[in-house]
């Protein structure tokens, strides 16, 4: 989320500090009396250092395992399950798939992706605080379900929300974003962060596009002004339009890892 | 939205700083920089920090939070510029490899005490 500060808010900045300043200057000048002193100390730490750190463990786990992670984003309702169904059917013969849903509460999405042979298992972050976005600790006690051996690409849909599991490293490969068109074009530049975090993104739903004032190319225009580099693909989770050459894309870059 | 458990974690940093040797102390403030990408509400992570802080040495403490700007720089040219808008691609050179230089930034810098004996 971009944080713009007016001009009320930069002068109250403004004068914040100089209260601070003045009161520093305060105590100084008292200080040989018994009033308390204020004294900083410097810490210089990252808030997040805890989930980078397991993050980090996580990463090189998977590379010792020879695991490609998948982590899929997007707002509520956008298709992220739809599109894991289908691109399931399709790889389940050929790549040895593991799936991990996080929701707030129900296992509806596991139910639905378990349908395909893959295991599928469910975290309720409800039992972690009912937190937005899978951070690395979930990711990392739910691995106890896999035997990791036996699993080439891990699948992670994460909560419907585009703004906090951008901000979460959970030890992927791969983030995807699944931005369907029934959302506004201008999501990517109101929700930068994610789209400056992702490498793809699934512009889902086209089969609706006849019925709609949606623009993809404005949708495009913007997704490339916050990231030149996005790998773009336009599909349909209920026609599978689009399918092959995403699907082909992501195997490219499964194999790539492990070359 | 998940600015409860980043308040959780900012407590437990600033409480595990505090020197040990220290008795009954008191954060006054805790000095935040928080880049301007950064997906952080300042409203709500106050919000949350004030119930989190309560019965801890940080239960009165403010928090001040200094936002950084984004500042990105192109790999082509070498560029580098700051910006309030979400536009990545090179100023001069229209080229589209830039990276972040700062704005990303959510690091606790340092807790303001006072040592009440
Ligand atoms: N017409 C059309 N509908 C779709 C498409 N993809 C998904 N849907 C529908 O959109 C709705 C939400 O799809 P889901 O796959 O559950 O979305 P989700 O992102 O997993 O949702 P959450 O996990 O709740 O955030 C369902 O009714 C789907 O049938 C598509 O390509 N075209
Ligand atoms: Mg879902
Ligand atoms: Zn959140
Ligand atoms: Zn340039």
């Amino acid at each position: 989320m971009l944080i713009i500060m007016n001009k009320t808010q930069r002068h109250l900045h403004h004068k914040e500090f100089q209260e601070t300043f003045h009161y520093h200057e305060k105590n100084r000048a008292v200080g040989e009396s018994k009033t308390p002193d204020t004294r900083e100390i410097k810490i210089v730490r990252k808030v997040l250092d805890v989930n980078d750190t397991i993050a980090k463990e996580n990463r090189n786990l998977f590379a010792e395992k020879g695991v490609f992670v998948l982590n899929v984003m997007s707002s509520p309702g956008s298709g992220k399950t739809s599109i894991l169904e289908k691109l399931l059917s399709r790889i389940v013969k050929k790549v040895r798939s593991a799936v991990i849903v996080g929701d707030i509460c129900t296992s509806n999405d596991a139910d639905r992706l378990s349908r395909f042979g893959a295991p599928a298992v469910q975290i309720n972050t409800d039992a972690f605080g009912g937190d937005c976005h899978l951070a690395a600790h979930v990711i990392k006690s739910a691995l106890g379900n896999f035997n990791l051996d036996d699993v080439d690409l891990l699948i992670v849909e994460n909560l419907g929300n585009l703004v906090c599991p951008a901000e979460f490293d959970m030890g992927e490969d791969l983030r995807v974003v699944v931005l369907s068109v029934t959302e506004g074009e201008d999501k990517p530049i109101k929700y930068p962060l994610m789209f400056r975090v992702c490498d793809v993104a699934l512009l889902n739903k086209i089969d609706l596009l006849p019925h709609l004032d949606y623009s993809i190319k404005k949708a495009i225009e913007n997704i490339l002004q916050v990231n030149p580099s996005m790998a773009i693909f336009e599909i349909s989770a209920k026609t599978e339009d689009g399918f092959d050459s995403w699907i082909d894309w992501l195997e490219q870059r499964v194999k790539g890892k492990f070359k | 939205m998940h600015e409860m458990g980043i308040a959780m974690e900012i407590v437990e940093i600033a409480i595990a700083s505090i020197p040990q040797d220290m008795k009954n102390v008191k954060v006054e403030k805790v000095n935040l920089k928080v880049g301007k990408l950064t997906a952080i509400v300042p409203e709500s992570l106050r919000f949350c920090f004030d119930i989190v802080s309560k019965d801890t040495p940080l239960c009165d403490a403010t928090l001040h939070i200094e936002e950084i700007p984004l500042v990105i720089r192109c790999s082509d040219c070498q560029d580098e510029w700051t910006i309030d808008e979400p536009i990545f691609t090179c100023r001069a050179c229209y080229g589209g490899s830039v990276n972040i230089v700062s704005g990303r930034e959510l690091d606790i810098h340092s807790i303001e005490i006072v040592d009440e004996e």
